[in-house]
């Protein structure tokens, strides 16, 4: 079993999207949303998911080919 | 000693101990380190700060470490110039540069690094790292040396030679990761959550970015215990920019800024605004990164992720973790954002080269470019004492400006340099 902390962000159309009950449906994910602003045209969900290793990275990738953006919660660490 | 209370979420308010921790646990927020200021108000005082050593570490009684043993290469008090011919290229009279590029390492990032590294030393980890593309883990490798301690770097694996040898010649471990530049965002973040290392901007971080805040208390002594009425500062993550801000702000709470009354903090203490200070916080973003300036622009309270492509690779931070606290100084300081055209930045490396024999890195061209148009707009006015933040050394970005280079050849005789001398002049009047 394995467990990340993420953050999504949505950006015009993808706020309307349940991404986040399909990531359970379909990847069968527990996800934990912690902290979260959705407006009309930009949104972000900060949440854990919990699931095997190999689900989480396959629901991950999914998450990322919907258009919604996949980040680490401690923003960029790759600095200059 | 250091008066750390411990450390507090910024979202949610709840605390911790002032353990290696970076993150609430209950709502992912960024933790801050919590000082003592009562205490820290009895001891500290322009006197003591004098006394101390010409480094960081003068102003130890407001960082997060113990500066009876820190890890220090020497970073900070870096000059403040008066930059009288930039100043008068851009109608500013009370022009200052602050040169942080002579850093030991060349960059800013020894600031915040030394604090690190020497609560990592405090923390007893072994290990230091850090994922970078330059500046950052020079900085790491050269502090871990000094430290004896074990550094790992990582860098992504097509970064130019220079920036390469610049870290490697410390004898860090280096890891060159293959993939995109999100890919090697999101492996970093899983090592620093997977490995007992003391990762500097991962679980090091609340005591990382609390270096940057000498980059204020610099200032203000070296104006004499004041502070400018406007300031132009990079910014990546933006986590410099809200430090800097908060410096000044503290100084003023502790009484110790020329004419200014001391004021006891609330309990909020990262978002305190003394009245007095008034300097206006100017944000300088290279167009190709921008998504604070972007959210600045657009009026949004959140940054929109970007993913960058700019020549100001030490300035690439598309998901700022310090976005939205940026935000709100900007607001809060009645400042500005702008994001500087991407042929602007070399022009600024060279005008500053030009003007006041400094050569920055391409940070410093987004800083000087930016200043430059916000003196064209009347957003700084002529004699308004101003503050522009140099933040790396040129010497790591040669490559930018490599179009500089345009010698006179000529044969070994006089008369070859006189005719090669004749034609440049006859070139330049023309």
């Amino acid at each position: 079993m394995g467990r990340q902390r993420v953050k999504f962000t949505f950006d015009g159309d993808l706020v309307k999207e349940p991404i986040i009950y399909m990531l359970g449906r379909d990847f069968h994910l527990v996800t934990n949303i912690r902290r979260a602003d959705v407006g009309d045209a930009l949104g972000w969900v900060v949440l854990e998911v919990d699931g095997e290793k190999e689900e989480i990275e396959r629901g991950l990738q999914w998450v990322s080919s919907t258009g919604v953006r996949v980040d680490p919660i401690s923003g960029d660490v790759l600095q200059g | 000693m250091a008066f750390v209370s411990g450390l507090r979420c910024r979202e949610c308010s709840r605390e911790y101990p002032g353990e290696a921790l970076n993150v609430c646990d209950f709502c992912f927020g960024p933790l801050e380190v919590v000082y003592d200021y009562a205490t820290i108000s009895e001891v500290v005082s322009r006197d003591r700060i004098a006394a101390g050593p010409l480094s960081i570490w003068r102003y130890h009684d407001l960082l997060p470490a113990s500066g009876e043993d820190p890890v220090d290469i020497m970073a900070g008090f870096t000059p403040l110039l008066k930059a009288r011919n930039l100043g008068e290229r851009l109608g500013l009279k009370n022009l200052y540069i602050k040169n942080d590029s002579v850093n030991p390492s060349f960059s800013f990032k020894d600031r915040v690094v030394s604090v690190a590294a020497t609560k990592a030393r405090e923390f007893g980890f072994e290990t230091i790292a850090c994922a970078s593309t330059g500046n950052l883990a020079c900085s790491v490798a050269a502090h871990a040396a000094r430290a004896g301690l074990r550094s790992v770097v990582f860098i992504p694996s097509d970064l130019e030679r220079g920036k390469v040898i610049g870290a490697a010649v410390y004898g860090p471990t280096m890891v060159a990761v293959e993939g995109t530049y999100d890919e090697v965002n999101r492996l970093c973040s899983e090592v620093g959550d997977n490995y007992p290392w003391a990762f500097v901007n991962i679980n090091m971080r609340p005591y990382y970015a609390e270096g940057s805040k000498t980059l204020g208390y610099e200032v203000a002594e070296q104006l004499g215990w004041r502070i400018p009425d406007h300031v132009v500062i990079p910014s990546a993550s933006g986590a410099m920019f809200t430090k800097i801000w908060k410096g000044f702000n503290e100084l003023a709470c502790l009484g110790l800024l020329d004419g200014v009354d001391s004021m006891t903090f609330g309990p909020d203490q990262n978002t305190v605004h003394h009245p007095a200070i008034t300097t206006k916080m100017h944000m300088a973003q290279a167009e190709g990164c921008s998504p604070i300036v972007n959210a600045w622009t657009e009026g949004q309270t959140q940054v929109r992720p970007v993913r960058p492509d700019s020549i100001a690779k030490s300035l690439a931070i598309g998901n700022p973790a310090d976005g939205i606290y940026a935000l709100r100084v900007i607001k809060e300081s009645d400042g500005s954002a702008y994001a500087v055209p991407e042929p602007e930045v070399v022009e600024g490396i060279k005008l500053l080269a030009e003007t006041e024999g400094i050569f920055t890195e391409t940070a410093g061209g987004v800083t000087v470019s930016a200043l430059k148009y916000l003196a064209e707009s009347g957003a700084i006015g002529a004699d308004e004492l101003t503050v522009a933040y140099i933040t790396g050394n040129g010497l790591k970005t040669q490559e930018a400006v490599e179009g500089v280079v345009d010698p006179l050849f000529i044969r070994p005789t006089m008369g070859s340099f006189e005719e090669a001398l004749e034609g440049r002049a006859a070139k330049v009047s023309s």
